[in-house]
């Protein structure tokens, strides 16, 4: 990618023995279902992958099913049979917010952090068997990490299933779903530095779904087609590197982030940090700058040669005010004008520097 | 094609699009690749040609598309612009060319600013003209700040107009299509000085099937689309049916009344009437008059249709308001002799405007014009000079 690359929540840069793994299995193809050797070859990698996707989520192999993304996981554990009630918090994922949009939500305080006493309201006095309770681990616009263990604790103490969007927590923050409390867990490939296209559903230890895609009954009859053999390997390798290197990766990503952050106060002094206030992963960023709407921003950037995003951009690319930011009671002149910053493994000073300069400009002008 | 733009020194005639032909004239005071524009892309033939020409000739050229409404209204719609389809083409089209391209929620801003002037026009008996009021806010205001707000030196559309650049006249100038039956002047009489200083036009000296032949010369997945028709944001030409969901009380049924004052029959809201209309009145003649009858006006305060025979339709003066005025003299210092369109379809007529000592501008018609409608406008010009032009009023 050319010019700085500040856009890792959309996606991650590839990390080159991602590339290199994938590429390598593509080349040598196969089908993991078929009975010969070339299939049993395919089937070996396959499930070599597959076990190391689940180091992600310390989850056992046989509960990961290998899915197109995050958003097949997020609705397939949405749409499980049996479950009568949707609670989404307000700051989910547009891939969870519309899997279901007939869900109660559960609101968000200020600083960006789902809101427990309302999340504990909505579960009291009421029959759960049949409800779902779905809550991200970490926000993907202001990187804000969700309290699950006590949200966890709070949906078993009412009977109820819970779902977790850890898409932009893997790699990031410990994700075990065993001490998380939760049933099931999405993750996503291209989000860690893999490819597009392939995605997780994490069961926890006796967690069953059912099949969205029927036909071929593959992943154990949880999900049908032949599988992604390619962009399992990748993400395996991806999730490999994260695994070793995160550590290390976090701490200095979190110390480009606070730079950022400290620069951006005499750069621009009229900018606000979002989310600032509740713990945060170390690479994301959320910055507000009254005066200039968001899609100009993000536009002057690009231009610019600085790759930002602003709210939730939709397929065709238009800019809609952050719904996240709204539900943390932030007014349109602030929703409406903030754009994410979110560092990865191959961000450098030079990126920092960059954007400062860009932002600098930009805030100018305001 | 001998060019309608009489510009006598050309600072730059060596850009040709590969025929001989110089599509726009570069008058910026820096080079070809310091010289940034935005490219208003509707995702149509016209537009997408625009920016590619842009590029072909070196210019740091930014495509941007405009989100006007919402795509699930508008699925209906074959061949309108800046809907689902057409943002996908556009884009398509700006990967072909090589340029950034953005695309801008305007949704709010068009129904403020357009639709709802719309129903509300039509809802007072005026027949409005939706492009016009698109172009004097969402496009020539909103779009054109963006524009200078990412540093770019001008703003770009597909327009059939023509631009004659300052250095020849006191100012820059806007001009008729080469290509009458393209030109689209009529919908931009509102441009003002400053906005036509910024804009370009880079189509004005072409015809359509120049414009499509260089679509196919530059491979455009959008050569072949057909051309928009009529109001984008009106599905199927059905405008009393969004008139009639935005203002309800439009729908009033009333009577068709002859100007003698004869009752001739109900009909159900003004708003399914236009000025001039002859055909659908649902009502017969009467005994010894066979004249066919057309709709005089229109009393939406009374919900009344007025109809009479085709001479009562003839106008010899309106009064204009919201005036853009283009000339080189205040419009106040003399009246003068031009020529008129009242409508987009018709040929230019010869025409007096004056103010009066109210402060009023009216336009004396030298033959007196048949389906003059109120909230039509009014356009001047002086040869294939645009002067400017007006709303027509509904009173005088």
């Amino acid at each position: 990618m050319t010019g700085a690359y500040l856009d890792y929540n959309a996606t991650c840069i590839p990390r080159p023995a991602a590339a290199k793994a994938a590429a390598e299995v593509l080349a040598e193809g196969g089908n993991p279902s078929s009975i010969h050797a070339s299939g049993r070859k395919a089937r070996g990698r396959l499930e070599s992958a597959r076990a190391e996707i689940a180091r992600l989520a310390n989850a056992r192999a046989e509960d990961v099913v290998l899915t197109s993304g995050a958003t097949e996981a997020n609705t397939q554990a949405l749409s499980q049979p049996g479950v009568t009630r949707v609670l989404l918090s307000d700051i989910e994922h547009p891939s969870v917010l519309e899997a279901a949009p007939m869900a109660q939500r559960v609101p968000v305080t200020p600083a960006g952090v789902v809101d427990l006493n309302a999340l504990r309201a909505l579960l009291t006095g009421q029959d759960n068997s049949g409800t779902l309770v779905a809550i991200m681990a970490v926000n993907n616009e202001t990187g804000v990490i969700q309290p699950l263990v006590e949200v966890a604790g709070i949906v078993a103490e009412a009977g109820a299933r819970l779902h977790v969007d850890a898409v932009q927590a893997a790699g990031r923050i410990d994700l075990d779903i065993a001490s998380l409390g939760t049933a099931t867990l999405s993750l996503s490939g291209h989000k860690i530095g893999g490819p597009t296209g392939v995605g997780a559903l994490v069961l926890a230890k006796g967690t069953t779904v059912s099949a969205m895609i029927l036909g071929g009954g593959q992943e154990r009859r949880r999900r049908g087609g032949t599988e992604n053999l390619v962009g399992a390997v990748g993400f395996a390798a991806a999730a490999s590197e994260v695994l070793a290197s995160r550590d290390d990766e976090q701490s200095r990503i979190a110390a480009l982030r606070d730079r950022l952050e400290t620069n951006l106060a005499t750069e621009a002094p009229n900018a606000m940090i979002l989310g600032q206030q509740a713990p945060r992963v170390a690479n994301t960023s959320c910055i507000a700058l009254p005066g200039i709407s968001a899609e100009r921003q993000v536009i002057a950037m690009d231009l610019g040669g600085v790759q930002v995003s602003a709210g939730s951009a939709c397929s065709s690319g238009k800019v809609a005010a952050s719904h996240v930011l709204t539900a943390m009671g932030h007014p349109p002149e602030i929703a409406g004008t903030a754009i994410r910053v979110s560092l990865g493994w191959a961000s450098g000073e030079a990126d920092v520097d960059a954007f400062l300069e860009a932002y600098g400009r930009l805030a100018a002008k305001a | 094609m001998v060019s309608a733009f009489k510009c006598r020194t050309t600072p730059d005639r060596d850009w040709l699009d590969g025929r001989g032909k110089a599509p726009m004239i570069h008058d910026f005071d820096k080079p070809i690749e310091k010289t940034r524009i935005v490219a208003a892309m509707s995702g149509g033939v016209d537009s997408s040609v625009t920016a590619a020409l842009l590029k072909e000739r070196g210019y740091d050229v930014v495509g941007v598309t405009l989100q006007l409404y919402d795509h699930g209204a508008a699925v209906e719609r074959k061949g309108a612009c800046c809907a689902g389809q057409d943002i996908y083409d556009a884009r398509n089209v700006a990967e072909q060319i090589g340029i950034p391209h953005y695309v801008l929620d305007y949704e709010s801003r068009f129904k403020e600013s357009v639709i709802e002037d719309f129903a509300d026009a039509y809802a007072r008996g005026e027949t409005p003209i939706p492009c016009v009021k698109c172009n004097q806010t969402v496009k020539f205001r909103d779009l054109l700040d963006m524009a200078k707000d990412l540093d770019a030196d001008a703003l770009a559309t597909g327009h059939y107009i023509q631009r004659a650049p300052a250095a020849d006249h006191a100012k820059a100038q806007l001009m008729r299509a080469a290509d009458p039956s393209k030109d689209q002047s009529y919908f931009l009489f509102a441009t003002t000085q400053p906005q036509i200083d910024y804009l370009r036009f880079p189509l004005g000296s072409l015809d359509k099937s120049e414009t499509r032949d260089l679509a196919r010369r530059y491979n455009l997945p959008v050569a072949e689309k057909p051309d928009s028709q009529d109001i984008c944001f009106v599905p199927n030409g059905s405008y009393a049916r969004i008139v009639k969901a935005l203002r309800p009380d439009a729908a009033t049924p009333g009577e068709i009344v002859h100007i003698d004052g004869t009752v001739m029959g109900q009909h159900d809201g003004v708003i399914n009437y236009t000025i001039g209309q002859r055909r659908g009145l649902g009502i017969g003649g009467r005994e010894g008059d066979t004249d066919p009858l057309y709709v005089i006006r229109l009393a939406p305060e009374q919900a009344r249709v007025i109809v009479g025979p085709r001479s009562a339709l003839a106008v010899p003066r309106i009064r204009l308001t919201d005036v853009n005025w283009l000339g080189d003299t205040t419009l106040s210092s003399a009246a003068r002799d031009i020529q008129v369109k009242i409508r987009n379809t018709m040929d230019p007529v010869a025409a007096r405007l004056e103010t009066t000592a109210l402060g009023d501008v009216e336009v004396s018609f030298v033959e007196p014009l048949f389906g003059v409608a109120p909230g039509q406008a009014c356009v001047f010009y002086d040869g294939d000079r645009v002067l400017g032009g007006g709303w027509i009023s509904n009173r005088l």
